[in-house]
């Protein structure tokens, strides 16, 4: 199958560079492919591990197995046609890749976003945070041998796509965040459920603990397993629970807060040594951060309008259309070519379940944005696994890939 | 209850004491076991007990009702088809729980995502790895028709494997999913047993290599995927 004109698929896997190690003339090395098609790699990584005995002596990620061109794609469409592209990235945090474009390109409009919509997008963001580290929790628990944890973690993010569903209509990819807000307001009986679902889940993360934190077999694989320091993990960019499992309280919610979070009393969890164990208590605690800002969110909701009233950005409201021409010019420009914005570049991050998600968008002052660029934590994070694996057992590589959490829908775009 | 309105009845039968009664059916096959029965109610006992069928049917059956899945998760749709499995929708209700990782041991490749160029060589290794009978369900726009994307980075199922079954939605509920799991169990079950050549018209298309080729007069449409370099690969 020929892929390029002058490459086929053969030569390509030739191409593989595997780095060279010095080794005695008595040491055997045994060089085993794993995936792309391997239940424990989480999607569609592929590894090559250079293996002695069962000890990993190199390993080397080799992506691109879910490549879709999706920054290729975004310079193709309106700006508000982006946002449902962008959100399938990183598919198990949808609402922060919307959330990083969106506040990309409100940055460029120089937009300012109203109140309640930062707070709606606030509990959607955390919800969300909740719901990726569950199912991480679910498939780690699963790569670990812990088959009760993917049951239980599936129970509850179904609860969350509930609340998804309510507010949006969709149980992934809502596209529910908009230049300039969000697409509608929360329906009645939404903050009740949100509130029902809050007060609940400390007990069931209570729950989650007791089922693994007294687990001897679970401790034994994560303490002390693939332990890497600070400075390793700044050096190669590293960001979210990782290098926070490492002590460094880096959260960009706190460190350069964006959509009200300076609005909210919460707390950065640490760990201490950095090992698979820390990375696993971080992220549970982080679970229980998260239903205080919801919370928060919640009792702090303010009134007004849940998008911005800049007509040239955001649609009408449907009953303007029937009695206000200027509104239904302003739907029609809106629908047929979008909303033009002056030219310029910007960088916004956000804190994503997986670390700094940032967005990059250059404008050339047309409707289409004229590149798009994500910054995705797991593309980043995934250097790391390297030295986090480089000398321990084939079976940690396995148990330090689920702590590691990375999404190759991401890695790839 | 209340008089009149639209409620249950609990009606108590008499017991009736035909042929078909059970202490009579045990009776007989105590009688059967112990050489009693003779010409004419031999007969009568094998009638009444043996349901006759063909060994395909019942193959299908067996097949229709436990497909076990491949281990096989792509992009987004893979995390929906996850929570097929998960505790609500819980396909293992209908049994096709059992997720198989190795592609030998499953009869069915669930697409569960966009499909990339890169991908596509691999997938098709797989499903040519599966045994046959062997099923395909493409889950989601992308799988289907590339979906959002519509992009070059992106192929379409079909385009390079028999797809038997397209979910649509970005991705489908886990619901749909197994809506259209057991859509195809119907498939299985009212169709006898062919495999996926036979179903697409695909008769003759085998992957074969120049050697065997020579001298089998049945293989004039067999494509050499190959070309000359005989041995590489397969």
């Amino acid at each position: 199958m020929a892929l390029t004109p002058d490459i086929d698929y053969r030569e390509m896997e030739r191409s593989v560079e595997l780095s060279e190690i010095q080794h005695g003339p008595e040491d055997e090395f045994l060089t085993l492919n794993m995936g792309p098609h391997h239940p424990a790699t989480h999607g569609v990584l592929r590894l090559l591990t250079t293996l002695e005995g069962e000890v990993v002596r190199d390993v080397k990620p080799i992506i691109g197995y879910v490549h879709t061109g999706i920054e290729k794609t975004c310079e193709d469409k309106a700006y508000w046609k982006v946002i449902p592209i962008v959100e399938r990235m990183d598919y198990l945090s949808y609402y922060f890749n919307a959330h990083a474009f969106c506040g990309a390109v409100e940055t460029l409009l120089d937009l300012e976003v109203p109140p309640r919509a930062q707070y709606l997008r606030v509990i959607h963001s955390e919800l969300n945070r909740i719901a990726s580290h569950l199912i991480w929790l679910a498939t780690g628990g699963l790569d670990l041998g812990a088959m009760s944890v993917f049951w239980y973690g599936w129970r509850d993010r179904d609860q969350i796509l509930d609340l998804f569903e309510m507010s949006s209509g969709q149980r992934m990819h809502t596209r529910y965040f908009q230049v300039g807000g969000v697409m509608e307001d929360i329906p009645p009986g939404f903050e009740d459920a949100v509130r029902r679902f809050t007060s609940g889940f400390p007990t069931r993360l209570d729950q989650f603990e007791d089922l693994i934190d007294k687990n001897e077999i679970v401790l034994q694989r994560l303490r002390n397993v693939a332990a890497v320091d600070e400075q390793t993990l700044l050096g190669l960019g590293v960001t979210g629970p990782l290098l926070r499992a490492t002590g460094n309280p880096f959260d960009l919610r706190k460190a350069a807060p964006y959509s009200s979070y300076d609005h909210f009393d919460f707390k950065i969890p640490v760990g201490t040594v950095g090992d698979n164990y820390d990375r696993y208590r971080v992220r549970m605690a982080e679970m229980r951060e998260s239903v205080k800002i919801i919370e928060q969110a919640l009792d702090g909701l303010p009134e007004g309008p849940y998008i911005t009233d800049n007509r040239k950005i955001a649609l009408p409201p449907r009953h303007e259309l029937a009695t206000s021409m200027e509104a239904l010019i302003h739907h029609f420009k809106l629908v047929t070519e979008g909303f033009r914005v002056p030219p310029g570049e910007v960088y916004y991050p956000i804190e994503s379940p997986r670390g700094e998600l940032g967005c990059f968008v250059r404008s050339d002052g047309s409707a289409k944005p004229a590149r798009v660029h994500m910054r995705d934590p797991s593309f980043v994070n995934l250097q790391a696994f390297k030295p986090m694996v480089q000398d321990l057992y084939i079976a940690d590589l396995i148990a330090t890939l689920a702590m590691l959490d990375p999404i190759l829908g991401g890695i790839d775009r | 209850m209340e008089a009149g309105g639209l409620g249950m009845e609990i009606v108590r039968r008499e017991k009736v004491s035909a042929p078909s009664d059970f202490r009579s059916r045990q009776l007989s096959a105590q009688a059967m076991l112990r050489g009693e029965l003779d010409d004419e109610e031999l007969n009568q006992y094998v009638e009444e007990r043996v349901l006759t069928t063909t060994l395909e049917k019942a193959a299908n059956w067996a097949r229709g009702n436990a497909f076990m899945p491949a281990t096989f998760g792509l992009a987004c749709c893979a995390i929906e088809m996850m929570a097929m499995v998960g505790s609500r929708v819980d396909i293992a209700r209908f049994g096709f729980e059992a997720f198989r990782a190795s592609p030998r041991q499953a009869d069915l490749l669930i697409i569960s995502g966009r499909i990339s160029i890169k991908m596509a060589p691999v997938i098709r290794r797989i499903y040519d790895q599966m045994l046959e009978p062997k099923w395909a369900i493409a889950m989601g726009a992308c799988s289907s028709s590339m979906g959002v994307f519509n992009n070059y980075a992106l192929v379409p199922a079909d385009k390079f494997m028999p797809v038997d079954l397209h979910i649509p939605g970005c991705p489908p509920r886990p619901e749909a999913l197994a809506y259209g799991v057991l859509k195809l169990r119907n498939k299985v079950l009212s169709h006898p047993d062919q495999d996926w050549r036979t179903r697409y018209g695909g008769r003759g298309t085998e992957e074969v290599l120049q050697s065997e080729v020579e001298g089998d007069t049945n293989a004039g449409h067999a494509i050499n995927v190959f070309g000359d370099q005989v041995g590489q690969g397969a």
